[in-house]
């Protein structure tokens, strides 16, 4: 059976028939974000034959290794050596990063749920909204759906839960808060998440040859628009980038 | 157009095109997807002779009925389901020729759910960074629908007329698992119990997953409310917020923050995603190395898998051919010929572990 999970940390631990996660932290952790994607580049760069792909999560990494290769246990001894390495808490964030200002129109029907969340951040709609847009948030990871992007962190008070039952449905574009999280939804789909507002950006774009345009530790800021300016938005994008100005960060 | 077409004269529910899925796209949030029973593929590029990477059309629980726009070879593997060309009964798990302008008609599955069509050179439908997987969901692809013209790939032929015999992952059964990152999450009672549990298949179910029911307390972990999302897998067996496992099919999402008692081997997924509603499952956790040990062997013998393969001298579809070539003294019935299909004994490939 496994290891006991997570005594100490980082650890190595087998997920799946092959494969490896590399786990840096068992609550949400700013440093542990910033090591695991450290790390990710750093196993992409080793360019071990055995292994298939990787991908990032929110404190691991997951190391997918080919299972006609044989042993697995010869890329955990490799992996093991790597996370010994170096204090990957400490690493830098990856050079080539970019900042994503991105209008956003929050309450009434773009989030209905706004009040709901700032209550239970015992904040008022507009200090909610002042939280959202006040500072740029980093992307954390992708994943659950094609591009997705879950950003943070936002203050402690954020740190509210999902909601207990699931919502049918937020529109593609839509922004939704849990855990001093802000994701932002690249397709209409279900969500535990509580929907504060709604972008005109496409986080997915299948049709495109950049179909994923973020990147995790591009960072993105939220600016204030009104309901009408970013129907306008809608109406008049054809780039999926829901009127965003893009620029390099040093 | 690189040869003749399949055309889709009515579509079950839930059809889609379905390859062995794409690597290299769960960073990008995209999970592998492909077909929710790749043995099936398998049996197919065996009987047909064409490449394992070829797309089939993947059915769920039902049919359809399909023209072809010129010669073609198809094979009918997965779950079986009704079939008739012509209106003459075919069996399933075998090759079978699909003469320009014959109507192909499958109906629902009588066990199992997902039953695959494939034609020799495989289905040219667009690829999608690197599979024809299509995955609705995540905004890649639609489902077929009546009207569609499936292109198909260049044939570089070879016999019809072929069956294989079946492993049956139809019914349920008995599954391996291996422990993961989450399983210590568990404590031994828990674990033991879930090994001892008799599962039965939920009625909720589909590519990203199959719910199982079962009598008895929820299944929970330590601190299961609290936990950090992490990368997820098919296979992966879930526990949702009211304690039922959840087995992870293809297309699910890449992360998640249930907690996962541990992951159904590959060679075992089929059994949980085709096993019908009611039908009872049960799990047993084996060794990583000796699960890997599984795979590798299962693979060879799956490269030996074309000597497996009979000639269906009763198969009603190729009566034709052999009235006109004087090679048939007493003729059979196609419910027979279904029958004899069915009733073929199971080949048990190579996998030792059950």
């Amino acid at each position: 059976m496994t290891p006991a999970s997570a005594t100490t940390l980082p650890s190595v631990l087998p997920l799946g028939l092959s494969g490896w996660l590399v786990r840096f932290a068992d609550r949400l952790d700013d440093g542990a974000n910033r090591a695991a994607l450290a790390f990710r580049a750093a196993v992409e760069a080793e360019a071990w034959p055995e292994v298939v792909e990787t991908s990032l999560a929110l404190g691991s990494v997951y190391v997918a290794c080919a299972p006609h290769n044989g042993d697995p246990g010869a890329l955990d001894a490799r992996l093991s050596a790597l996370v010994a390495s170096r204090d990957w808490f400490a690493a830098d964030l990856p050079t080539g990063r970019r900042l994503w200002t991105i209008p956003a129109a929050f309450g009434g029907s773009a989030g209905p749920e706004l009040a709901e969340a700032a209550d239970l951040a015992r904040s008022s709609d507009d200090a909610a909204i002042a939280a959202f847009t006040a500072r740029p948030l980093r992307i954390l990871t992708l994943g659950f759906a094609p591009g997705m992007p879950y950003l943070g962190m936002l203050p402690g008070v954020w740190d509210i839960p999902r909601r207990s039952g699931l919502t049918d449905r937020v529109p593609t574009g839509a922004l939704a808060v849990a855990v001093r999280q802000v994701v932002m939804f690249p397709a209409a789909m279900p969500t535990g998440w509580r929907q504060v507002g709604r972008t005109a950006f496409r986080a997915f774009r299948p049709d495109s040859a950049t179909p994923v345009p973020l990147r995790p530790g591009d960072e993105i800021r939220f600016t204030a628009i009104t309901h009408d300016q970013l129907a306008e938005i809608a109406a008049t994008d054809r780039s999926g980038d829901g009127g965003a100005h893009i620029e390099d960060m040093p | 157009m690189s040869g003749p077409a399949l055309r889709v004269l009515r579509a079950g529910p839930a059809m889609s095109v379905q390859d062995r899925g794409r690597a290299g796209t769960l960073a990008l949030g995209l999970a592998a997807g492909g077909a929710a029973d790749p043995l099936a593929l398998t049996e197919a590029a065996v009987l047909l002779g064409h490449a394992l990477s070829s797309a089939a059309l993947e059915m769920a629980a039902q049919g359809g009925r399909f023209e072809a726009t010129g010669d073609l070879r198809i094979a009918l593997t997965g779950a079986p389901m009704r079939a008739a060309i012509d209106g003459n009964p075919v069996v399933w798990n075998a090759s079978h020729p699909l003469r320009g302008g014959q109507i192909l008609d499958l109906g629902a599955a009588t066990s199992g759910i997902y039953g695959y069509l494939s034609v020799g050179g495989g289905l040219e439908t667009a690829a999608y960074l690197g599979s024809r997987s299509v995955h609705p969901a995540a905004g890649i692809g639609r489902l077929i629908a009546a009207g569609d013209l499936l292109p198909c790939g260049a044939d570089t032929g070879g016999p019809t007329g072929r069956g294989l015999a079946a492993d049956d992952r139809f019914s349920g059964g008995t599954i391996r698992v291996v422990a993961g990152p989450q399983t210590a999450l568990f404590d031994k009672e828990t674990l033991d119990r879930f090994a001892a549990t008799t599962f039965t298949r939920d009625p909720r179910g589909n590519r990203q997953g199959a719910r199982l029911g079962h009598d008895g307390l929820p299944f929970a972990a330590a601190g299961q409310l609290a936990l950090l999302s992490e990368p997820i897998l098919p296979g992966d067996i879930q526990m949702t917020g009211d304690g039922a496992p959840f087995v992870l099919g293809p297309d699910c999402q890449t992360t998640g923050g249930y907690p996962r008692i541990g992951t159904v081997v590959p060679d075992d997924l089929p059994r949980a995603l085709q096993a019908r509603p009611g039908a009872l499952i049960r799990f047993v956790f084996v060794e990583r190395r000796t699960a890997l040990q599984d795979f590798i062997a299962r693979r060879r013998a799956e490269e030996r898998l074309a000597a497996d393969t009979y000639p269906l001298v009763r198969d009603p579809a190729d009566i034709p051919d052999l009235l006109t070539r004087q090679l048939i003294g007493g003729v059979t019935t196609g419910e027979d010929a279904l029958h004899d299909a069915i009733g073929a004994p199971r080949n048990d490939r190579g996998n030792t572990s059950r």
